[in-house]
């Protein structure tokens, strides 16, 4: 984290900010070599933040497993599943989209797009995506409520865990264990289908004909899946996942991202109901926002990489700022800077707009902007060529010289073309294929639909268009829809003509 | 071990290395990590069993799973054999001009061909084809026995003077050599071969060598020295010649009457790998 907050100042009259869980934790720290993992035994909160949480995990993992089973009509033997991607047909099908290998750089330019996102609104409202749409937080925000279901809040699962095995809790653990392994498998299930035909391989997967990577990526998402949101949760986010490490250089004392307002929190302290509130700050140190905390760590501490933004300590605080009667949000979505500028005295100034931000949103506009362009300037026809270079040239009886070409015409529509092929070069060129010749400078062939077609092309040119060594020309393809040029050149060898 | 200090923040021990005054801390590993690097050590040791790992005097372990990379490589050529089953069978079945002018065909042709001639062709002919002094250009037009896509598919067959029993052979006389005319007989010969292919000669000694030209040679290269492609005789009218179009080099040719040797290929390839080879030419010299 770059931002330092100097706390040093009379309104934040602590000594030192070593928080109770981090003097609880202090023993293991000393042990042992190795770290086990403090179990952490997040509280149930209720309010706005839980509840975007709760719809996001509803809409992000409905899309996940619904997309898949999408149809989209296609002509011909062409998948009809609307999202596909083919590896075995080496194509990629999103709805009316069809990426080709080729047009891979529509893909890094997606990823661009989604790092720029990303970096953008992390910049103004810290790791949203974190702590909202991240796959492994939804899946563990999944099964940590599974838990609940069956082990009860905090309170009954902590009892639960220290109490002696019993009936109770053999079929409490055991149940969980059996539905986080059903949705892990479902999860598993779901991934494999985007790769194959769904409704054909749901079959064929029950009756052992599926494809081997069918159930080699299934066993394996279920693993991790079971793994990471079962048992592993914040480890994950903490000491696997390179993000926590890069997200600080992109946030600044402008971000706004969850954050304890120690401006109006200390002097923190228990308060006894109807007593005066002056001379003490509003945090009546029930750390209901550490219980909260799915990443087991303490807000109050300032930012921290553990913190994935998720807002439930604030809902956690809101909850007791109701019930002793103070205005909510100690714990809300704020900037350092505010709450630096709010404890010197001075108003709080908010930046959304910041030369950061700004690059980004420019980077953002650019980036989408070639892409839009680079998709509406898109053809289904296509032109590769590649000149022979061995032998660069023959020269013919006549004294007339020939090259070869290997043509490539590349048809991504979903019917056969008929493609005009044609030289565009020094007058008098004869083009001709092994199989057919023309007696001028254009060919007709036909380009099957969905593929590509090698083309092996030679070109003559008599003894007097030979005029240099070295001659510009150019390869045209032209449907009655679209057209490519594609710019070469006829090698002669006129100057060491003996 | 001297005594360790404490971080005041966080209670922890620091290591006791300093860097511009920042501190080590000594934090624990995650325990998990531990376990990922037990979990290592049980599969190295589940692989040597499975696998074969270890070097023995006169063998290696082979592992109780039998894996060899050889004998894989021996079964992924039997299925790439089998794969290829259908293209192999239609390219047996048709006809060469079926061949060319289907393009999914042609196309498998192409690179069947292109493999094989690299592998046996190109040691004499080049890997583009073009040929040497002595070694047919198979890119351009001119061809002593035929360019078309059956000629070509025949020449490859049998060979030139292959010694078996349909090989291609043509002969030119060692003129010179074996003294069938005098030297200046074939100095005028020379001259008028050269007039043969459009380019200025010395008259007298054309209008002197005809006869000669009329009485040796029109048996083979006709009267207007267009060739015979039925004999191997070559065209004498254009200037791509086997053995050089310079003087020098004609006059050679009539003295020596050389002629050069390829084997014939029938019985090395079978018969898909025999047109696939002529199609590749064909093709690469622009068809005909
Ligand atoms: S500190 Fe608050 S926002 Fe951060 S992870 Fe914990 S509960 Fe979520
Ligand atoms: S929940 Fe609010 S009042 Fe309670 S300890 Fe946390 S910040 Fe203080």
């Amino acid at each position: 984290m770059t931002v330092v907050i100097d706390r040093s100042g009379p309104t934040a009259a602590r000594t030192s900010p070593v928080s109770a869980a981090a003097k609880a934790r202090g023993p293991a720290y000393v042990t042992g070599l190795y770290k086990p993992r403090q179990p952490i035994y997040p509280k149930l909160v209720h309010g706005r933040w839980r509840a975007i949480k709760w719809a996001l995990l509803i809409a992000t993992l409905t899309i996940y497993y619904v997309t898949p089973w999408i149809r989209w009509e296609r002509p011909g033997t062409l998948p009809d599943q609307a999202v596909l991607v083919d590896f075995a047909g080496r194509r990629f099908y999103f709805f009316w989209i069809q990426l080709w290998p080729q047009e891979v750089y529509f893909l890094t330019g997606l990823l661009v797009l989604a790092a720029l996102v990303l970096f953008l609104s992390n910049a103004l409202f810290g790791r949203l995506w974190c702590g909202y749409s991240c796959p492994q937080t939804v899946w563990t925000d999944l099964f940590i409520h599974v838990e609940r279901l069956f082990e009860g809040d905090r309170n009954a699962r902590m009892r639960l865990d220290a109490a002696p095995w019993s009936l109770n809790k053999a079929w409490r653990k055991i149940g969980k264990h059996a539905v986080w392994l059903g949705i892990a498998f479902g999860t598993g299930g779901a991934w494999i289908f985007y790769f194959h035909d769904a409704p054909t391989l749901i079959r064929t997967f029950w009756i052992g004909q599926g494809p081997l990577t069918g159930y080699i990526f299934c066993a394996l998402l279920t693993f991790t899946t079971y793994v990471f949101a079962g048992f592993m949760r914040e480890q994950v986010c903490i000491y696997m996942c390179p993000w926590p490490r890069i997200q600080g250089a992109m946030l600044d004392e402008h971000s706004l991202q969850v954050t304890y307002r120690y401006d109006r929190g200390e002097p923190r302290g228990a308060h006894k109901k109807g007593a005066d509130w002056t001379g003490r700050g509003d945090c009546v140190d029930c750390a209901q926002c550490v219980t909260a905390c799915p990443m087991g760590i303490d807000i109050r501490n300032g930012p921290q990489l553990e913190c994935i933004n998720c807002g439930l300590c604030i809902d956690a605080c809101d909850e007791i700022m109701d019930r002793v009667g103070r205005p909510k949000g100690l714990i809300a979505f704020d900037t350092d800077a505010a709450v630096e500028a709010r404890a010197a005295g001075r108003p709080a100034i908010y930046k959304l707009l910041r030369p950061r931000t700004a690059f980004y949103g420019v980077a953002l506009a650019a980036v989408s902007g070639a892409m839009a362009w680079g998709f509406s300037v898109r053809t289904t026809l296509d032109l590769h060529v590649l000149r022979d270079r061995n032998p660069v040239f023959v020269r013919l009886h006549d004294g007339a010289v020939r090259n070869g070409y290997t043509l490539k015409i590349v048809n991504r529509g979903f019917e056969d073309e008929t493609v005009i092929v044609a030289f565009d070069g020094p007058p008098g060129a004869r083009i001709k294929t092994p199989a057919a010749a023309s007696s001028g400078a254009s060919l007709t062939v036909v380009a099957p639909a969905n593929e590509v077609r090698a083309l092996r092309v030679f070109v003559t040119l008599p003894p007097q268009a030979l005029s240099a060594p070295n001659l510009p020309a150019s390869f045209v393809v032209r449907t009655s829809k679209a057209e490519a040029r594609v710019e070469t050149t006829f090698l002669s060898g006129a100057a060491n003509t003996p | 071990m001297s005594k360790r200090e404490s971080d005041e923040v966080t209670g922890v021990e620091t290591t006791g290395h300093e860097w511009d005054g920042i501190r080590e801390l000594d934090n624990p590993l995650p325990r998990w990590w531990l376990w990922v690097f037990y979990a290592s050590i049980a599969v190295a040791a589940v692989y040597w069993v499975l696998m074969p790992s270890w070097p023995g005097l006169t063998s290696y372990s082979k592992g109780i799973l039998g894996q060899s990379d050889r004998q894989a490589v021996v079964g992924e050529l039997q299925a790439l054999t089998a794969e290829r089953g259908a293209q192999a069978a239609r390219l047996r079945t048709a006809s060469l001009d079926e061949i060319e002018r289907d393009p999914e065909l042609q196309a498998y042709a192409q690179a069947v061909g292109q493999s094989v001639f690299g592998d046996n062709c190109a040691t004499c002919h080049g890997t583009g084809g073009v040929g040497a002094k002595g070694y047919a250009n198979l890119r351009d037009d001119v061809w002593l026995w035929g360019g078309e896509l059956a000629d070509i598919h025949r020449t490859i067959q049998v060979g030139v003077r292959s010694g078996g029993p349909d090989a291609r052979f043509s002969q030119m006389p060692a003129f010179g050599r074996d003294q069938m005319l005098t030297p200046a007989q074939v100095d005028d010969l020379t001259e008028f071969v050269v007039a043969l292919s459009r380019r200025p000669a010395d008259v007298a000694a054309v209008r002197r060598a005809a006869p000669v030209y009329v009485a040796q040679c029109v048996a083979c290269h006709g009267v207007k020295g267009l060739g015979d492609q039925k004999q191997g005789a070559p065209n004498l009218t254009d200037q791509e010649w086997l053995y050089g179009s310079t003087r020098q080099a004609i006059h050679d040719q009539i003295w020596n009457g050389q002629g050069g040797v390829m084997p014939a290929w029938k019985d090395r390839f079978d018969p898909e790998t025999l047109k696939a080879l002529a199609v590749y030419i064909h093709a690469n010299a622009g068809g005909r």
